[in-house]
């Protein structure tokens, strides 16, 4: 009798777990009604550290704007891209603001939508347009309307852990180029520490955000002037080999696991030597608070070949889907965190390292942040003037975009690719088996180009 | 128990046309429902069959349009199909073995009366409350990582070398997680057959000579064998669907894109709608005619009560 009552309780609590469960799933679902004069913005954004800080600093803009509440629904890059994917193409309307990465800007400005933000921009003296990066507004625009505007702004850097290279020995040049980095990387792997990390999780803003500008500076490319795939050409082969050998010869271990947030946690506990990433990680490694090895680390440019300059452009971008209904409000909030005063909040409240980089020329002319970004504003500000979003490879091509190519199709070909090549790295196939299972599927992608 | 139940059958026989129609009756209270669950359930398929015949990329909403079978042909003569398939089964059906296997373990060692049962059991039950989602990330960081991971850390104490086990087992991490998350789920329903079995039998079993192997063998697991159907059935049914620890740890890659994970990838990162319905329709056409000839065949509580029904 005991045991049976035993089992009812377990089995009531094992319900009422699983009740709370699905409502709390639920809860997360809904918003974005305005109740009872206040209006309630649904922001969805990546979970990168700056969106985190803008979640942080968001009281003030509310404050400032009585009736306007911002939340905010964070995810992890990928599942963020579909879920906003989904949402805006469906005309479901779940979000007001959206973060954007520059790769779907310009298509989704050209289906329509997106609001085009000129006007409301222009009408508004004090926010100074003409200030965001030139580079970046053009790669956001179409047609020269602006359908976004960028939060921050990255390219794509080496950096390197000062204290190994000195104990090891050897030093490393501003303008690296890669068979240099493999040879350090080789003389670094040590059983305490990688050479290296690289990006080898799945995925195409992951492994082939940087592997594409591998290839480019190797010669190699997607496609050529006339959407024909390129996949199986030698210098894609040859890149991409180079790569995988790199991981396989000096990079960190279980490369698979790793993108981004996982190398920046190697790279801060001290366990990888080099990382080849998103410039951006410099102002999370040089925070006193957050890094140990802040101070110990030198940032050069991105390892090249047989270009000059090998970084990548990106940048986060706020948008404002045709969707909502609260236009206004949407405008009064993607300024504001846009604007020069959110430098100066960003950088009073929380720290000057954290102000947003890669997104306005005058942030680099702040005294304040300049002083304390010495470390890598001006790499940043060099690599994102020096880059070339029209032509970053050997030869032309007819996109505008440096490790993405700008058609909808590109995401699935990358992400598919990224896991033939994943099966490489880990040494179930060969890359040469990987690159001619690709190119069939890139050639289907450029074949629609065409028509 | 036994004798109200005769006395119920046996008992005054109503006419063959008063029971018709006073077998209306429930029939009719379980019409709202039966209509309610058929909507709920057949409006969804009806649409995603439709969805199936359409060129329908969402990032080219201009030209959506029917392309009647070309989306099943995609299914069939493409490469992805049959390896998914493949994953589903080597990936669904390790799991459902394993953690029946340890979760009867586990049911044995928790039938017998000892301190702290209650607590050991409930313990044991926690990997099951967990969220997927959750627990995916607990073993990425807490438990696999290849720096900081406990079963990396055991590895290290024992001399052995670290595993990466993500890049190098996808397979193999799947499964573990999912046997771990799964186990409970098993036990549960065995410890219930295992309470379920009359201790006098057992008893005169013993006395009759039998050891506890053969007592086991011969007289505990055909007893639990309707338990073990039923345990096998649901967590396949669970686990056909599983998502989570894919999507967050191995990505689909080195043989673990399941039929789950492919939909989800044409769907949302390909984006394209009319695929990821062919997909979807062909995914449940297989499992009918799997499920169906497995019912049949192989469980004998459905068997049985079709013998009896007749």
């Amino acid at each position: 009798m005991k045991s049976l009552i035993t089992k009812r309780r377990l089995l009531s609590s094992v319900v009422i777990l699983a009740t709370a469960t699905v409502l709390a799933g639920c809860a997360g679902a809904g918003g974005g009604a305005s109740t009872g004069g206040t209006v309630q913005l649904t922001l969805a954004t990546v979970d990168n550290p700056q969106m985190k800080d803008m979640e942080q600093l968001k009281g003030t803009f509310e404050k400032e704007n009585p009736g306007i509440k911002v939340n905010f629904v964070q995810m992890e890059e990928g599942d963020l891209r579909a879920a906003v994917t989904a949402d805006v193409a469906s005309g479901a309307g779940q979000y007001d603001i959206v973060t954007v990465g520059a790769y779907e800007v310009p298509q989704w400005g050209a289906n329509g939508w997106l609001t085009d933000l000129t006007p409301a921009l222009k009408a508004d003296k004090s926010y100074d347009v003409g200030d965001l990066f030139p580079p970046v507004r053009d790669a956001l625009s179409v047609k020269g309307d602006l359908y976004a505007v960028p939060f921050y702004g990255e390219s794509s850097i080496l950096m390197y852990n000062k204290t190994m290279f000195a104990k090891a020995g050897i030093t490393i040049s501003d303008h690296p180029t890669w068979q240099e980095v493999a040879a350090d990387a080789k003389v670094l792997n040590t059983p305490d520490h990688a050479g290296i990390c690289l990006r080898g999780k799945p995925g195409w803003g992951d492994l082939f955000a940087p592997l594409t500008t591998v290839v480019q500076t190797f010669g190699g490319s997607w496609y050529d002037n006339n959407w024909n795939a390129q996949v199986d050409s030698p210098q894609f082969a040859d890149a991409v080999n180079f790569y995988v050998n790199l991981l396989k010869d000096a990079g960190e271990a279980d490369p698979v696991s790793n993108s981004f947030t996982e190398c920046l946690n190697l790279v801060n506990s001290g366990k990888v030597a080099m990382w080849y990433d998103a410039s951006v990680a410099a102002s999370i490694l040089e925070d006193p608070k957050t890094s140990k090895v802040a101070g110990q680390m030198g940032y050069v440019h991105a390892p090249v070949f047989k270009t000059k300059e090998s970084g990548w452009l990106w940048s986060w971008n706020l948008a404002i889907p045709k969707t909502t209904k609260h236009v206004d409000a949407a405008t009064k909030f993607v300024e504001w965190a846009t604007s020069k005063e959110y430098e100066q909040l960003v950088g009073k409240t929380l720290g000057w390292t954290r102000v947003p980089p890669g997104a306005r020329t005058s942030t680099y002319s702040i005294p304040e942040y300049k002083k304390a970004a010495a470390a890598f504003a001006p790499i940043t500000l060099d690599v994102m003037k020096s880059v070339n979003p029209k032509q970053p490879g050997v030869n032309p091509q007819p996109w505008v975009g440096i490790q993405y190519v700008t058609i909808p199709e590109f995401q699935d070909v990358g992400n598919q690719c990224a896991q033939f090549v994943a099966d490489a790295i880990a040494g179930r196939s060969t890359v040469g088996d990987a690159l001619a299972k690709c190119q069939p599927i890139a050639q289907a992608a450029g074949d629609k180009q065409k028509k | 128990m036994t004798a109200t139940m005769q006395s119920r059958t046996t008992g005054a026989r109503p006419r063959t046309a008063e029971r018709r129609r006073a077998s209306w009756v429930p029939r009719g209270l379980v019409l709202p429902a039966l209509i309610f669950s058929i909507l709920l359930t057949q409006i969804p398929f009806v649409v995603t069959i439709v969805f199936s015949l359409l060129n329908w990329n969402q990032l080219r909403p201009s030209e959506i349009q029917f392309n009647w079978f070309h989306n099943y042909v995609v299914v069939f003569t493409g490469p992805d199909f049959l390896p998914s398939l493949f994953s589903t089964v080597t990936i669904t059906g390790t799991s459902v073995l394993l953690s029946l296997l340890i979760g009867l373990g586990f049911a044995l060692l928790l039938d017998r009366k000892f301190v702290g049962r209650g607590i050991a059991r409930t313990l044991i039950i926690t990997p099951f409350l967990v969220m997927p989602a959750a627990a995916a990330l607990i073993w990425k960081w807490s438990m696999l990582d290849v720096n900081v991971g406990m079963i990396n850390y055991g590895l290290h104490l024992l001399g052995l070398p670290p595993v990466s086990w993500n890049t190098d087992f996808p397979v193999a991490t799947i499964i573990i997680l999912l046997t771990w998350q799964f186990t409970p789920f098993m036990m549960l329903i065995l410890l219930a057959g295992l309470q379920s079995q009359n201790r006098d039998i057992l008893e005169a079993a013993s006395v009759d000579g039998a050891g506890p192997l053969r007592t086991f063998r011969w007289m505990t697991l055909p007893h639990l064998r309707q338990y073990i159907e039923i345990a096998a059935l649901l967590g396949t049914i669970m686990l056909l669907q599983v998502f989570d620890p894919i999507a967050i740890m191995t990505k689909g890659t080195g043989g673990t894109k399941t039929l789950s994970y492919l939909l989800y990838e044409r769907a949302f990162i390909g984006l394209n709608i009319g695929e990821a319905a062919a997909f979807g329709v062909v995914t449940v056409a297989v499992t009918m005619v799997v499920a169906t000839l497995a019912l049949r065949t192989l469980f004998r509580v459905f068997i049985e009560g079709n013998v009896r029904d007749a």
